[in-house]
């Protein structure tokens, strides 16, 4: 088979278009470059009727939204998700690792939950502060401008509180906290847990012109018709399309690997087009590669070379290695004081946390280095499928039997509803070497492209800090009033904390450094072993913090972005 | 606000500025019409890729329950939860037609599903010389009585067939009333919809014994500055 080469030269080719790659496709767009940007899932516009989500009512579905099709329910606008069909992955004995991929334009900026934390000083400078893992080779100082051009580009709602490590910002007013957040602020000051508005990207406030106002329906998981959260697609590529940027969308491109020519330097990509199945190769001056983290060290590892052997940038060996996910375990509980509820008004809310705590403990008095946050959710919700299945399996809690039928499972679903509030530890996982991705030798996805084997186990910290989570969700549910639902995970369930990957806050696996022995990248997200070729996903995170990644991801993209045009101005790749 | 131009400004780019699209004003408190655009001609769609939309028509293709199956879920749903005026039950929310979706899009339900209606039948006719959808309504319960219960001590899974049908069936029968048109009116959600969010009512936080504090609220939205650009000080001070 012949494979089929454009005649034009594109100064980038941009593989993905999800955070990473839209925040570089607006900035080069806007910089006058002519750019290419290549998504192995199809077109996406949240505005699209046809494949909109939004405000859509539980019976609209036949299966009244259940999640047998999408891991996250029938609502949630990921096009893809732990499985995606023709494209496996594999794992080596005793480990596991679960991967996320949402295949559409825009990645997985359409259904993530918009948390937007800004890293803090100390989070770049982890070996320094408790001497495990490794300090980044730049600071918050370097990062900050961008946090600040982002915070307005963007637009996130929250609060100036003055806290060392959760730095201030360019911050939208956040909402009021809703009826069960109420209860969690009293009932974490009980334990002096602290608790401040939640910081998510969604408009509050008008930012521009060309998106909307939130409207309040909670569902950002949908992916807004109207522009008010941050999708990549929605508030970066559209933009950069309609400012008079030259973007060029491939969709349905599926990247092979990054072609190379005798100086090993990058000359373009090499994609199989969904549609006819058939091998592309597209030719650009500079590479940026955004395919997510996992994703990008696939492409890598598979682009083999006579100059790069080992696959493109992985002299060092250290493509896919340390790769690690945030940490998890959550709980929930039955509060009596939200019990017979009033439905008398709307409290959709945004789609998301209207409050939180963020990391308060002293790491000096306890068995696991770093910290995590408390996510918080309840509230009268939206009925989909699940809702009321075991209506009142509540009534254990206060010594009346569960089960039984008639009219009173009527009463128990109005007496329950919103009553239950539940809490998420988000935490910071320590990135080791040994937790890596690699090329299955003997398995290939439906486009025969080699796929990733996954190598991952949660090491001792990451297990004591899951018990500290539920210990304190324990305390927050007693001074609540209220009863922990379920059994409360003991050692033996490594106290609920989440398999790797399943926080789909996958980081590392390309990270940045000064030393090319020791990393992947330099401090501007370049191959240091291909100049042309950056990553400006989150593989080059050299840790994680106890922060969701997607803000940092935007806030190094473009600096990278920055960075590579004033290295193309200078004539220097 | 000129609704053209709102039009214009609001939906970017091709594909959503077609048909169908109308105006929900929601007012401000200072009394300002904020158009926001919402898409009503996307009833008939939900949301489905093409791909998903071919499993449904696959699933909708098959017949997984008999007519007289489909009865005795219709005759067992309304004794699990009785209509109820003015919201009606479990036939008005369709419930019979989720039971026979479920139990092909979910295929380890089925066997439980079809096991416990041969199950109800062969109990009923043993004790009432009867099926069960034609047993009176008292009899029904006799039957329900014996396998409402269940121990929640135990996995459910360990626990008989018949145990595991009627707490399927209920979970289907109230999860299926409460997603209808129906039972949402009958739950009194109000939500799904766009409007302007400001906080919990006063009588609910006077029900439930809470407050704001008034400097959490101090930093909260204006709702009535929401269509004022935002603009910072260099320190990050929203000015507007």
């Amino acid at each position: 088979m012949q494979i089929k080469e454009s005649s034009e030269i594109f100064d980038v080719i941009i593989v993905g278009s999800g955070a990473g790659g839209g925040m570089a496709t607006k900035q080069l767009a806007d910089a006058g470059l002519n750019v290419a940007v290549v998504e192995a899932g199809p077109f996406f516009d949240p505005a699209d009727p046809k494949t909109m989500t939004q405000l859509k009512q539980p019976y609209d579905s036949p299966r009244r939204g259940a999640g047998t099709d999408r891991a996250f329910g029938e609502w949630d606008m990921s096009w893809g998700d732990w499985e995606v069909e023709g494209e496996p992955y594999t794992h080596a004995e005793g480990t596991e690792f679960k991967w996320w991929r949402a295949r559409m334009l825009g990645g997985r900026t359409n259904h993530w939950g918009r948390i937007s934390l800004r890293f803090g000083p100390k989070d770049f400078k982890g070996k320094t502060r408790d001497g495990h893992g490794d300090d980044w080779p730049i600071g918050y100082e370097d990062v900050k401008p961008y946090y600040d051009k982002l915070d307005k580009l963007i637009g996130v709602f929250g609060t100036n509180e003055g806290r060392e490590n959760d730095p201030d910002g360019f911050f939208l007013p956040p909402p009021k906290p809703r009826l069960h957040e109420l209860f969690y602020i009293n009932g974490a000051k009980k334990s002096n847990i602290p608790v401040i508005p939640g910081r998510l990207s969604m408009l509050t406030k008008r930012i521009n012109e060309d998106r909307g106002v939130c409207f309040y329906c909670g569902q950002c998981g949908r992916s807004c018709q109207i522009y008010a959260d941050f999708s990549a697609g929605s508030c970066l590529i559209f933009p950069a399309q309609k400012s008079g940027g030259q973007v060029k969308l491939f969709v349905n491109s599926m990247v092979r690997e990054v072609l190379t020519n005798e100086e090993g330097k990058a000359t373009g990509v090499s994609y199989i087009n969904k549609e006819d199945r058939k091998e592309y190769k597209l030719r650009g001056k500079v590479v940026v590669l955004a395919a997510s983290a996992c994703s990008s060290a696939r492409i890598l590892l598979n682009s083999k070379s006579k100059q790069h052997p080992n696959g493109l940038g992985n002299s060092s060996n250290l493509v896919g290695r340390y790769l690690h996910d945030s940490t998890g375990s959550s709980a929930s509980g039955v509060i009596p004081g939200l019990m017979n509820r009033k439905t008398s008004y709307n409290e959709d809310g945004v789609g998301g946390m209207h409050v939180y705590s963020p990391w308060w403990g002293d790491n000096s008095k306890l068995n696991f280095p770093r910290g995590y946050h408390i996510e918080v959710w309840g509230g009268m919700g939206q009925p989909n499928y699940g809702f009321g299945w075991d209506p009142n399996a509540m009534n254990q809690y206060f010594g009346l039997k569960s089960g039984g039928y008639g009219d009173s499972l009527r009463d128990d679903v109005k007496k329950y509803y919103g009553s239950v509030i539940g809490f998420g530890g988000r935490g910071e996982a320590i990135a080791y070497k040994d937790n890596y991705c690699e090329i299955d030798p003997t398995t290939v996805d439906q486009f025969g492209i080699p796929v990733l084997k996954f190598n991952y186990k949660h090491s001792e910290y990451e297990v004591n800090q899951a018990k500290h989570m539920q210990d304190t969700f324990e305390e927050i549910i007693h001074n609540m009033g209220g009863h922990y639902l379920g059994e409360k995970p003991g050692k033996d369930k490594d106290y609920g904390l989440n398999k790797p990957g399943e926080i789909i806050h996958e980081v590392g696996t390309t990270r940045m450094g000064d030393d090319p022995k020791t990393s992947v990248t330099n401090k501007f997200q370049q191959l240091h072993d291909a100049d042309n070729v950056f990553i400006v996903d989150a593989g080059v995170f050299v840790s994680q913090a106890d922060k969701n990644c997607t803000w940092t991801i935007m806030a190094l993209s473009w600096r990278a972005s920055d960075y590579i045009i004033e290295q193309l101005k200078a004539q220097n790749i | 606000m000129d609704r053209r131009k709102s039009l214009q400004t609001l939906i970017l780019g091709g594909a959503a500025a077609t048909s169908g699209l109308v105006f929900n004003s929601c007012k401000t408190e200072n009394g300002e019409s904020v158009d926001e655009v919402i898409s009503t001609s996307s009833e008939k769609f939900f949301g489905r890729t093409p791909e998903e939309l071919d499993r449904i028509e696959k699933l909708n293709a098959e017949q997984l329950f008999n007519e007289h199956e489909m009865e005795t879920i219709a005759a067992l749903s309304v004794v699990i939860l009785p209509p109820k005026e003015p919201h009606g039950g479990p036939i008005e929310a369709e419930v019979p037609a989720l039971v026979e979706f479920m139990g092909k899009d979910i295929p380890e339900m089925a066997p439980t599903l079809l096991g416990g209606l041969m199950w109800l039948d062969h109990k009923s006719n043993t004790e009432f010389g009867t099926e069960f959808k034609s047993a009176t309504l008292e009899q029904k319960k006799q039957i329900c009585d014996e396998i409402c219960w269940h121990d929640s001590e135990k996995p459910l899974s360990e626990q008989p067939l018949e145990i595991q049908f009627f707490y399927t069936m209920r979970g289907l029968t109230v999860t299926g009333y409460y997603t209808s048109k129906v039972g949402i009116a009958d739950l009194g959600y109000k939500g799904n919809s766009p409007n302007v969010w400001d906080g919990v009512p006063q009588d609910v936080l006077d029900q439930h014994g809470v407050a704001y504090d008034p400097e959490w609220i101090a930093k909260c939205v204006d709702q009535s500055q929401r269509n004022v650009m935002a603009e910072w000080d260099d320190e990050g001070n929203l000015l507007t």
